[in-house]
C-alpha cells in the first residue's frame, strides 16, 4: 500500500493524500460537516488540485463499494473527531528489528499507549490484530493514540 | 405613515439592500463586505435615502453582529487546533504579525493617532479575512493543494494572535486610567490562556452536557450564553468583542459543528447589519482627505502580506504556482479589521479611522480576490 499523509486543514477537516505508482498525487478532504472533496493533481504540478469532485456520505460509500476498498479508513475517520488522537499508517521497513517479531514484543501499547487497530499487506488488512500477530516486512500498520505516542512507536518500529 | 410602518418599511429596505448586493458580489466573485460598507454610505446622512426610525436597531443590531462575528471566529478552530497552530505554526505567525501590523502602526503615527491610537490601525492590517479566505479556497478547489494546510495555519495563529490584541485594544477603548487598563489586559489575557487550555481538555466533554437539546433550545442556549459572556465582559471593561469571542473558543467537538450551522445565519445577517451600520457612522465627504493613505497602506500591506504567504510556503519547497496562490489568497483583509476600526472609534482615536479603514477594506476584500484568482490561472501552454 502507498504512504498516506494525513493532513489536518484547521476550519475545514482533515486532508489525506498519497501518489500513486504512475506519479501522481491523489487525495481526499474530509470536510467537517461530513462532506468529501476527491482530488487529482497533474503529474507535472503535484502542488495543484485539477481535478476535483464533490461527494456526499452516501456517494462517498457508493465509489468506495464500487472500488471494493477496506472500510478500514472510514472506522479511523471517526477516531478522528475525537480530539487529542490522531492516527498514522506506520510502514514495516525492510530494516525493521520488529519485521517476523509480533506486536507483543514491541509492547507498544504499554510503552507508548498507542493501540495498533489494523495491519494492512498488500491488498488485505487485519483489523485489531492481538498481541501475538507476527510483522512481516512490508506491513504497514496502522495505529491511534497521542501525536508524542506516535512518534514514540515510530522511532521503535525502526530503531527497536 | 405611522412609526411602525416606518420601521418595516427602513428595515425591509436595508435587508432587502444588503440581498441585492449579496446577490451581485456572489456574480463578480468577490466578498459583498465592501458592497455592503458602500450600502451604509448611501444610507446615512447626505446619503441618498437616510433612515428615520430604525436607528436604534441598527445600533443593537451592529453590536449583535460584531458579538456574532467574534463568537464564529473563536468557533472556528477548536482549542487543539489552536495549541497545534503555536507549536507548528508559530515562526510564520510572527513574521505575518511582524510584517503587518508595523507598516499600519507606522502610517498611524504619521497620520497623528498616536502611539496607543496607531496600534487600532495596525490591527486593521495585520488581519486577513478567514471568511473571505475561506471561501476563496474553496469556491477556487484548492484545499487539495499542497499550499493550503500553510496558509490555513497562518489564519489560525492570526485567531490566535487576536486573542491577545482584542483584549488590549478593548481595554484602550473602555478604561479609563492607565492602571484600569493595564488591570484589565491582565485579566483578559489570563481569561483567554485559561479558557484556550480548559478547551483544549475538557471542551468537547463541557460542550456535549450543555447541547443535548432540539435545535431550538441549543440555539436559545448558546445565543443566550454567548450575549450574558459578552455583557459582562464589556462591563469589566474586557469588551463584548472579547467575551464573545472566549465563548466560541469552549465550545467544540461535535456540538461546535451544530452551533456553526445553526448561527451561521444570524451571524450573515447581523455582521450585514454591522456593515452598515459601519458604513453609515462614516462621512461620504471625508473620503478624498483619506484616500491618499488609504491607497499608501494597500499597497504596503498587500506587498508585506503577499511576502508573507510566499515566503512561509516556500519553506515547505512548494513549486512557484503554489507560492504565487499563497500570496495572492492572504491579501483579503475584510469583517476583522472593520470590527478593529470599529473598537478605535469606540476608544475616540481620530475621526479619520473610520473612513480609512473603510476605504483599506473596500480595496483589500476587493482587490484580494481577483488576485487570487488570477494567480490561479494556468499559464497558457
Amino acid at each position: 500500500m502507498s504512504q498516506i499523509e494525513e493532513i489536518q486543514l484547521p476550519g475545514v477537516g482533515v486532508r489525506f493524500d498519497f501518489i500513486t505508482e504512475d506519479g501522481q498525487r491523489v487525495g481526499v478532504v474530509h470536510h467537517r460537516g461530513g462532506r468529501r472533496e476527491v482530488f487529482i493533481c497533474p503529474p507535472e504540478d503535484p502542488d495543484t488540485a485539477l481535478v476535483t469532485m464533490e461527494l456526499t456520505d452516501d456517494d462517498a460509500h457508493t465509489l468506495a463499494e464500487v472500488l471494493g476498498v477496506s472500510p478500514v479508513i472510514e472506522a479511523m475517520s471517526q477516531v478522528q473527531q475525537v480530539e487529542g488522537l490522531a492516527m498514522d499508517w506506520l510502514p514495516i521497513h525492510p530494516t525493521s528489528p520488529y519485521a517476523a517479531k509480533t506486536i507483543g514484543d514491541g509492547r507498544i501499547r504499554t510503552r507508548t499507549g498507542v493501540s495498533v487497530v489494523a495491519v494492512i499487506r498488500d491488498t488485505s488488512h487485519f483489523p485489531s490484530p492481538g498481541p501475538e500477530f507476527v510483522f512481516e516486512s512490508g506491513d504497514v500498520v496502522v495505529v491511534v493514540g497521542t501525536t508524542d505516542g506516535i512518534e514514540a512507536v515510530k522511532s521503535i518500529l525502526t530503531d527497536g | 405613515m405611522s412609526p411602525s410602518a416606518t420601521l418595516l418599511l427602513e428595515l425591509g429596505g436595508i435587508i432587502f439592500a444588503l440581498a441585492v448586493l449579496a446577490r451581485f458580489a456572489e456574480r463578480l466573485g468577490i466578498s459583498p463586505i465592501p458592497l455592503y460598507l458602500l450600502g451604509g454610505l448611501a444610507f446615512g446622512d447626505g446619503g441618498i435615502f437616510p433612515l428615520i426610525t430604525s436607528q436604534d436597531f441598527v445600533d443593537t443590531g451592529a453590536q449583535l453582529g460584531v458579538v456574532l462575528l467574534l463568537f464564529m471566529l473563536g468557533l472556528e478552530y477548536t482549542g487543539d487546533e489552536l495549541v497545534r497552530a503555536l507549536r507548528t505554526g508559530a515562526r510564520a505567525g510572527v513574521v505575518d504579525l511582524i510584517a503587518n501590523f508595523t507598516p499600519g502602526y507606522l502610517i498611524g503615527l504619521l497620520i497623528g493617532f498616536g502611539p496607543a491610537g496607531s496600534l487600532f490601525l495596525g490591527g486593521v492590517t495585520y488581519i486577513s479575512s478567514s471568511g473571505v479566505v475561506a471561501k476563496l479556497l474553496s469556491d477556487l478547489g484548492w484545499t487539495g493543494n499542497r499550499e493550503t494546510p500553510i496558509v490555513l495555519s497562518i489564519l489560525v495563529f492570526e485567531d490566535l494572535a487576536m486573542a491577545v490584541i482584542l483584549p488590549i485594544l478593548g481595554a484602550l477603548a473602555l478604561g479609563g486610567s492607565l492602571a484600569g487598563t493595564a488591570g484589565s489586559v491582565i485579566a483578559a489575557l489570563t481569561l483567554v490562556a485559561l479558557t484556550i487550555s480548559v478547551a483544549a481538555r475538557h471542551g468537547h466533554r463541557l460542550s456535549r452536557a450543555a447541547f443535548s437539546g432540539s435545535d431550538e433550545v441549543n440555539l436559545l442556549t448558546v445565543l443566550g450564553v454567548t450575549l450574558i459572556v459578552a455583557g459582562v465582559a464589556e462591563q469589566i471593561h474586557i469588551s463584548a468583542a472579547v467575551g464573545a469571542f472566549l465563548v466560541g473558543i469552549g465550545v467544540s467537538g461535535e456540538p461546535a459543528n451544530q452551533v456553526r450551522v445553526l448561527l451561521a445565519p444570524l451571524r450573515d445577517l447581523f455582521a450585514g447589519v454591522f456593515f452598515v451600520f459601519f458604513g453609515l457612522s462614516i462621512d461620504p465627504s471625508t473620503f478624498p482627505d483619506v484616500a491618499g493613505w488609504a491607497i499608501v497602506l494597500a499597497l504596503l500591506t498587500g506587498a508585506t502580506k503577499a511576502a508573507t504567504g510566499w515566503w512561509a510556503v516556500s519553506r515547505a519547497n512548494v513549486s512557484t504556482r503554489g507560492r504565487r496562490r499563497a500570496a495572492a489568497t492572504l491579501i483579503a483583509r475584510g469583517e476583522f479589521s472593520i470590527v478593529i476600526a470599529g473598537l478605535g472609534l469606540t476608544a475616540g482615536v481620530g475621526a479619520e479611522l473610520g473612513p480609512i479603514a473603510a476605504a483599506y477594506v473596500l480595496l483589500m476584500a476587493t482587490s484580494g480576490p481577483i488576485l487570487a484568482r488570477l494567480a490561479g490561472r494556468r499559464p497558457v501552454a
